[in-house]
């Protein structure tokens, strides 16, 4: 079965529609599905909810889907350095969904895995906690929160193998393999698609499984903060 | 007198442990790491996943796939590891993580934080802020005692909206060093030059 696709477009085709689930990975601009969002925008689909940790910037990352409102909801952690987003949040246009950072993670993964729900004591006793079940467990209290699933996930690795074997690069890896495992597809951009069987099958991140489109491009990887110490 | 950024930093630099696997929030939390004991190892995690995070590099040698919580960019050490972020919240959520250090908008006596919203204002999101606080050993808030008109951020219940409930172990400000105990706050000492008179006065929560 073949995974390699020969561009974003192509390894999209037949793949989106209004008003569908995307699961993205990425923490900021490190590690984001990059190509895949600039061949979402060209395809023009409208009306699509992300699952992303951050909305990008106002013209890198989702920012992109934002400037051509093709997004119509967010569930994310944290989402500030985007004017165009808090522009379309306060005047209603988008919805916003705040989940915290690790609850986000573990609802990608446990959907991922199987598992609809999950008790976490994250958010006991604030917003977050209004309205979902609470449950004891050894004398302290816990929220239940969904796993997702996603119609899509798009996923930025280091290098796959033709099989769709990932390796992820430093704190790229972030939330990628979750979004990837959430995803009912799961299309899968990297730097480099090397020959199957030159990546060591004990230092595969992510196996195969759960990647069915790849395609290989060249990638901005802009920096947000850049920080340095003196010399 | 009072207690500067950095003075306030070294005291809480002083809550480490050796061996202890440490998360450090944005702002003044950061510059913990500039002030770990001689002696003692710990390893500082960020939670978009790392432990082992090292210095920011030297101009040059940025990384785009090696940034820290606060979106700079860093560097690794021989010892550090990477994970992703469900993970990353596995250890934290399971209490690996020893210590967060996190600055904070209003602690309240009861050890409530909040330090992630402020009503009718931007509200950019609780990031990693809310699993941290329930799931790490032990919470210490490093923050100035009194906001800019004045007014104490050491209360007797918080006003703004939660970051987590009963949560904070301790808190340092510019004035002083605060145990969340049974019934209130207790004294742990008071900065340079301030008085236990002073601390009190500044602050609003009880202290028993």
């Amino acid at each position: 079965m073949k995974k390699v696709y020969g561009s974003a477009a192509e390894a999209l085709e037949g793949l989106l529609h209004d008003g569908m689930f995307i699961a993205s990975g990425g923490f900021g601009l490190c590690g984001i599905p990059e190509l895949l969002l600039d061949a979402i925008k060209d395809a023009g689909t409208k009306d699509l909810t992300f699952a992303s940790n951050n909305a990008g910037v106002d013209d890198f990352g989702i920012g992109i889907l934002l400037q051509t409102k093709q997004v119509k909801k967010m569930i994310s952690s944290y989402v500030g350095e985007n004017a165009e987003f808090m522009r379309q949040y306060l005047s209603g246009e988008l919805e916003l969904e705040f989940n915290p950072q690790g609850t986000l993670a573990e609802r990608m993964r446990a959907g991922g895995c199987g598992i609809p729900g999950f008790y976490t004591k994250t958010g006991v006793g604030t917003v977050i906690a209004e309205g979902k079940e609470h449950k004891d467990f050894n004398g302290e209290t816990y929220i239940m929160e969904e796993g997702i699933v996603a119609d899509l996930a798009i996923v930025k690795a280091w290098k796959a193998d033709a099989t769709g074997n990932l390796v992820f690069r430093k704190t790229a890896r972030n939330f990628n393999p979750p979004a990837a495992m959430c995803g009912k597809m799961c299309v899968v951009e990297v730097e480099e698609i090397v020959p199957t069987g030159s990546l060591d099958p004990d230092s595969i991140h992510l196996p195969g499984i759960y990647v069915h489109r790849i395609i290989q491009g060249d990638h901005e990887k802009r920096i947000e903060q850049r920080t340095t110490r003196a010399a | 007198m009072a207690w500067d950024r950095n003075q306030m930093a070294a005291r809480a630099a002083l809550e480490l442990q050796d061996g202890w696997y440490v998360n450090l929030g944005i702002g003044i939390p950061t510059l913990v790491s500039n002030y770990i004991p001689e002696g003692i190892e710990v390893t500082l995690q960020s939670e978009n996943g790392m432990l082992g995070m090292g210095p920011f590099p030297i101009e040059g040698e940025e990384d785009a796939d090696l940034i820290n919580a606060g979106k700079q960019t860093i560097t690794e050490l021989p010892q550090t590891a990477y994970f992703d972020s469900a993970q990353s919240f596995g250890m934290i959520r399971g209490g690996k993580i020893a210590m967060a250090i996190l600055g904070a908008m209003e602690v309240a006596e009861n050890g409530d934080l909040a330090n992630w919203m402020i009503p009718g204002k931007l509200v950019k999101g609780m990031g990693g802020a809310m699993d941290l606080v329930a799931g790490v050993g032990r919470v210490v808030v490093v923050m100035d005692h009194t906001n800019k008109h004045g007014d104490s951020k050491v209360l007797s219940e918080c006003t703004l909206p939660l970051t987590g409930k009963a949560v904070v172990d301790r808190i340092i400000t510019n004035l002083g060093v605060l145990d969340v105990v049974e019934g209130g706050l207790a004294i742990v000492e008071c900065a340079d030059g301030v008085t236990e008179a002073e601390l009190r006065a500044a602050t609003q929560a009880k202290i028993v």
